[in-house]
């Protein structure tokens, strides 16, 4: 991710999602769509946080449970899954998430580094915060989000 | 890069490729002129290629080896010297080309040794005055020559190079006629000239092949991979449509789906044959490889080519193209003998390697065989010695097929000259896992003296790939049916019983015990929507009988739906480090699918199997050992708390029955089994009976007959070597052995049989007393002494067992009579064969009949033990063979005697 080199005027567009309660926000130029998955196929002997492949308008898609990748408790309340559709490396990923929310238009000098006592697995996936009216807005890295899965396999 | 660079270098490769061809041809038929206009069409268009792109080095060459091949157009004889010649500079020029294409320069450098040497030849050659020809065209295109430049020395004018192309062309014009010069006067645009006459060449040679190709253009092979994914894509959707409107009755949407659903199907079919090459395509630099083979080896090589128009995708073509020519090579190399030994042992001198190609199913086949010494078996042997493959110990138990599989391992050569050809321990098992990557298996064949032949099936294409669709835990699942040897339903009256040893599952089909696993357990899923569900049991599942090489197990799976030809869809690289799957693919109802790699079931199951119940096993101590020579060997526990061991061929069942289904009846227990009676023996008499639960027993069945053996627990069936170190005095003992690394004694199921029927072994002998004969029992093994000479005994015979084969022989000439004799192969001192060999040789031995008995039963073994002298052969276990065999060749010598 871009630091504060972009200036003090710059601002970037997040769609809002909700993860557990948490707001988190995803750089609009990484989100390709948002959809509502259907028939997961689960993938044996995958890693925990790996829904399963699903297919997007002919694409084989690899779900993600955000809620695992963070280390949340599973969704009790029954509602739908919506997922963001991203792309990385050629390859089609769907973040399963609780809710998306608004897109917002927050200005990079509003963010802020990790507070230092944020746990340190979600340091790993988290390029910052924004303070908003009343909550805040952790910014997902989707790279680390995806690699940091790649690595531990590889390790 | 250039386009025009590149269309001249795709260009000449192919010219390059085909001169390489017609020239082998050409020295084996130096009178064929059609042949030699051919070739030298193509140099010289090389040649004027060359010229008009700036590319002296090239230019150079070709033109010197085009000279030297005018030359022999003119009559000079053809020599091997200089076709080696030319060829040499077609190499130079290929090299030029791969060099060209890497840093689209021409490389810095001289050819002049190449080019002297050529122009040399071609002066030495007394030509019939090519000059004289000459005038015989117009004078025109003399002047025209002049004023470009001076003709090098030998260089054929145009001309003449207008005769050739006349002469090739089918039909000659009328001699008379006006010569049809193509050559623009003016040739104001000196570049343009060479090209020209390339293309003109180019048009002509094609009508002359047929006329078809004229209609074929170059499309780059990036395109067509495009294509075919979008393809692939769009049957994906069809699937889905059709699914969505099967559901809709009455659809409007019906006919035109229909419609569409046909222009797919031949769209994907068109598309597919874009991607289809003959295979004749990848052979095409073999004549040239073994013609030069044949002059560095000092052979007559002849090369047979069947089935070159056999069609298979390109992806799977460009794959086997390195593994044939290697396999070419090393029959070349291995295979045929040189000349002189081939005359030697009467065969033609010319060796002959043929390549055959056919469709057969899905796959198609591709034979290599050549018609040399066949593999030398000793020289494997010692190699696989030598390189610490396996013992020789290991060695002797194996058959010949085995042995010739390590051919295949890495690092393995048996020439023991290290030739520029082959021997240098990269190959073969380059060449095996080339063709195992591809899905394909390859297979060899030899016999001594005959010959080699290396079989390669390849499935046609990678694309699309035929699967059988099963469902396990909730779950489906593509299963690819090229592993799948057939589908089993083992219900409890089927006759293909599932027998539990302790809890590990096996199938018992047609003799053959398969190892079961469910895929659920494999795939670790045994949950459906978060709860957890109890595997199906075996019964009420469905068994997909698989091979994946050597091995075969079965695979139970809840339900099987249809089979599916699938679009194989890389996985994420997120899954990819799962091996239990190949790839994933969109089905027809539009949901993902996961396809089952079959290999990965295969790993997953050949370590854990054996030590899924007894976890103190040495699995490192287990592995090491060779499968080769090992004994299924089932262990229990009986009386004592050691583990007791029988081998599992003798067994022919596992049965459980409750305690209260045990009847008594005249002093003895019997269960009613099977609509009889069968009689209970207990290992141990006089233990404690259970008074409930349930008894386990080995079952023995034998001409109608079963006894059960009751035993406390059934533990396992392992493979082990059966070595009985320690023998026993004990009643019922063998020995000790070494099992799993437990020592476990092994049992004489001899000692128990008549406890059942105490006629088990003397009822057949009282109908033959009559007849009874003596029969000679040669086994270096004792247990094989122990478990066979109660058999033979017990089918009437008055059996002597010995040792050895000397011994045996020192018996026989010191007068002991038998009236036939069986004896091992695998024998150390003297082996049956010799044995046998040495019984024929003996006047007054020669009548006895002589049976083989060995676990080594491959055909060349069978066939060596008949050159020895065996009147039959026998598998060691092949208790109802050996009797029938016994029969038949005792009853006839009586019938002879009587």
């Amino acid at each position: 991710m871009s630091d504060d080199v972009n200036g003090l005027n710059e601002s970037i567009q997040y769609v809002t999602v909700v993860i557990g309660g948490q707001l988190f926000g995803l750089p609009i130029e990484r989100v390709h769509d948002v959809f509502v998955p259907e028939s997961i196929t689960r993938v044996p002997l995958s890693r925990p946080e790996i829904a399963g492949v699903l297919n997007l308008r002919g694409r084989i898609v690899t779900a993600i449970d955000m809620r695992r990748r963070l280390h949340l408790p599973a969704r009790t309340d029954g509602g739908t899954a919506m997922a963001v559709g991203i792309e990385s490396k050629g390859e089609s990923y769907g973040l399963l998430i609780d809710n998306v929310g608004e897109v917002l238009d927050l200005p990079t000098a509003g963010r802020e580094p990790n507070p230092v006592n944020l746990d340190a697995r979600w340091t790993a996936i988290s390029g910052g915060v924004h303070r908003l009216n009343g909550q805040l807005m952790v910014i997902l890295d989707v790279d680390r989000v995806l690699g940091g899965m790649t690595e531990a396999i590889a390790a | 890069m250039d386009d025009l660079l590149r269309e001249f270098l795709t260009e000449t490769n192919e010219s390059l490729d085909v001169v390489d061809v017609e020239l082998v041809k050409f020295e084996q038929d130096p009178n064929n002129e059609k042949i030699l206009g051919n070739i030298f069409r193509l140099v010289h268009t090389i040649k004027g290629t060359c010229g008009f792109l700036g590319l002296p080095r090239l230019e150079a060459i070709a033109h010197a080896a085009e000279t030297l091949m005018g030359k022999f157009r003119d009559g000079v004889p053809v020599t091997e010297a200089a076709v080696t010649l030319v060829l040499q500079s077609i190499d130079r020029i290929k090299q030029l080309v791969a060099d060209l294409e890497a840093s689209e320069q021409e490389p810095a450098g001289s050819d002049e040794d190449l080019i002297s040497q050529l122009e040399r030849m071609a002066e030495a050659g007394k030509v019939p005055e090519p000059a004289v020809e000459v005038p015989k065209h117009t004078e025109g295109q003399l002047v025209y020559q002049i004023l470009e430049r001076q003709l090098r020395p030998g260089e054929v004018s145009l001309d003449e190079l207008e005769r050739a192309f006349r002469e090739t062309v089918a039909e000659e014009p009328p001699a008379g006629a006006p010569a049809p010069v193509a050559t623009p006067a003016p040739r104001a645009a000196k570049a343009a000239a060479p090209k020209a006459e390339a293309k003109e060449k180019d048009g002509e040679g094609e009508v002359k092949s047929g006329g078809v190709s004229a209609q074929t253009i170059r499309v780059a092979v990036d395109t067509l991979e495009h294509l075919m994914t979008m393809v692939s894509e769009l049957v994906l959707t069809r699937n889905q449509l059709l699914e969505i409107v099967r559901r809709h009755e009455d659809s409007e949407f019906k006919v035109p789906l229909q419609r569409l659903s046909n222009v797919t199907a031949e769209l994907q079919e068109g598309v597919m044959k874009t991607r289809m090459q003959p295979i004749g395509n990848a052979w095409q630099k073999l004549p040239r490889i073994v013609r030069d083979l044949s002059a560095e080896l000092g052979k007559h090589i002849e090369l047979e080519m069947n089935g070159q128009e056999t069609e298979l995708d390109r992806q799977v073509l460009e794959l086997i193209k390195d593994p044939l020519t290697h396999m070419v090579r090393n029959s070349a190399d291995h295979g045929l003998e040189t000349s002189e030994q081939r005359k030697a042992v009467g065969k033609a001198e010319k060796g002959t390697i043929r390549l055959s190609a056919y469709h057969e199913g899905g796959h198609i086949i591709i034979e290599i065989a050549d018609d040399g010494r066949g593999l030398d078996m000793d020289k494997i042997r010692q190699k696989i010695v030598d390189n610490g493959l396996a013992s020789e110990f290991e060695l002797e138990k194996m058959s010949e097929a085995q042995i010739y599989k390590y051919v295949f391992a890495p690092g393995f050569s048996t020439a023991t000259k290290v030739t520029n050809v082959s021997g240098r321990g990269v190959g073969m098992d380059v060449v095996k896992t080339n063709i195992d990557a591809i899905g394909g298996t390859v297979d060899l064949k030899s016999v001594p003296g005959k010959g080699t032949t290396f079989t390669i099936k390849i499935p046609l294409t990678l694309a699309i790939v035929s699967t059988l669709i099963v469902e396990s835990a909730g779950d489906r699942f593509a299963i690819p049916q090229l592993s799948v040897v057939e589908l089993v339903r083992a219900q409890q009256n089927s006759e293909h019983r599932i027998e539990r040893i302790r809890d590990t599952p096996v199938l018992r089909l047609r003799n053959k015990l398969l190892p079961l696993v469910h895929l659920s357990k494999l795939l670790d899923i045994t949950t459906i929507g978060g709860e957890a569900k109890q595997p199906v049991s075996e019964e009420d599942g469905f068994i997909v009988v698989m091979q994946v090489g050597q091995q075969t197990f079965g695979v139970v799976v809840d339900a099987v739906f249809h089979t599916e030809e699938i679009v194989v869809k890389p996985m994420s690289t997120m899954l990819r480090h799962i091996n239990m799957f190949s790839g994933n693919t969109i089905l027809g109802d539009g949901s993902v699918i996961m396809i089952v790699d079959p290999n990965g079931i295969a790993q997953a199951i050949g370590p854990s199997q054996s030590a899924g119940t007894t976890e103190e096993v040495d699995h490192e101590e287990e592995r090491s050992r060779d499968t080769a020579q090992m004994v299924s060997l089932l262990l229990f526990r009986a009386g004592t708390a050691e583990p007791k061991a029988v081998p599992l061929s003798l067994v022919t069942r596992l049965e459980e029955f409750s305690v209260d289904k045990v009847e008594r009846s005249n002093g003895r227990d019997l269960v009613q089994y099977r609509g009889s009676l069968m009689p209970l023996v207990y290992f141990d008499e006089y233990a404690q009976r259970k008074t409930e639960g349930s008894l386990p027993m080995l079952v023995f069945s034998d001409a109608g007959r079963s006894m059960g053996l009751v035993v406390d627990e059934i533990i396992d069936i392992v493979e082990d070597r059966l070595d009985i170190e320690v023998g026993s005095e004990r009643a019922g003992m063998l020995g000790s052995a070494v099992v799993k690394g437990k020592a476990t004694e092994v049992v004489d199921i001899g000692h128990f049989l008549p406890q059942a029927f105490e006629d088990w072994f003397r009822r057949k002998e009282i109908s033959s007393e009559a007849l009874t004969r003596s029969l000679l029992f040669v086994d270096d093994a004792p247990f094989f002494r122990n478990m066979l000479g109660p058999v033979l005994k017990a089918a009437g015979y008055q059996v002597t067992v010995c040792g050895s084969a000397p011994e045996a022989l020192d018996m026989l000439e010191h007068g002991r009579r038998f009236d036939v004799i069986v004896s091992d192969i695998e024998m150390p001192e003297m082996n049956g064969f010799e044995f046998a060999e040495a019984v024929k040789r003996h006047p007054r031995l020669r009548q006895i009949p002589i049976l083989a008995l060995s676990s080594m039963c491959t055909p060349a073994s069978i066939e060596r033990g008949r050159q020895s002298g065996f009147d039959d052969y026998i598998a060691k276990f092949d208790r109802p063979g050996l009797i029938a065999a016994l029969k038949e060749v005792t009853t006839h010598e009586f019938g002879v005697a009587a």
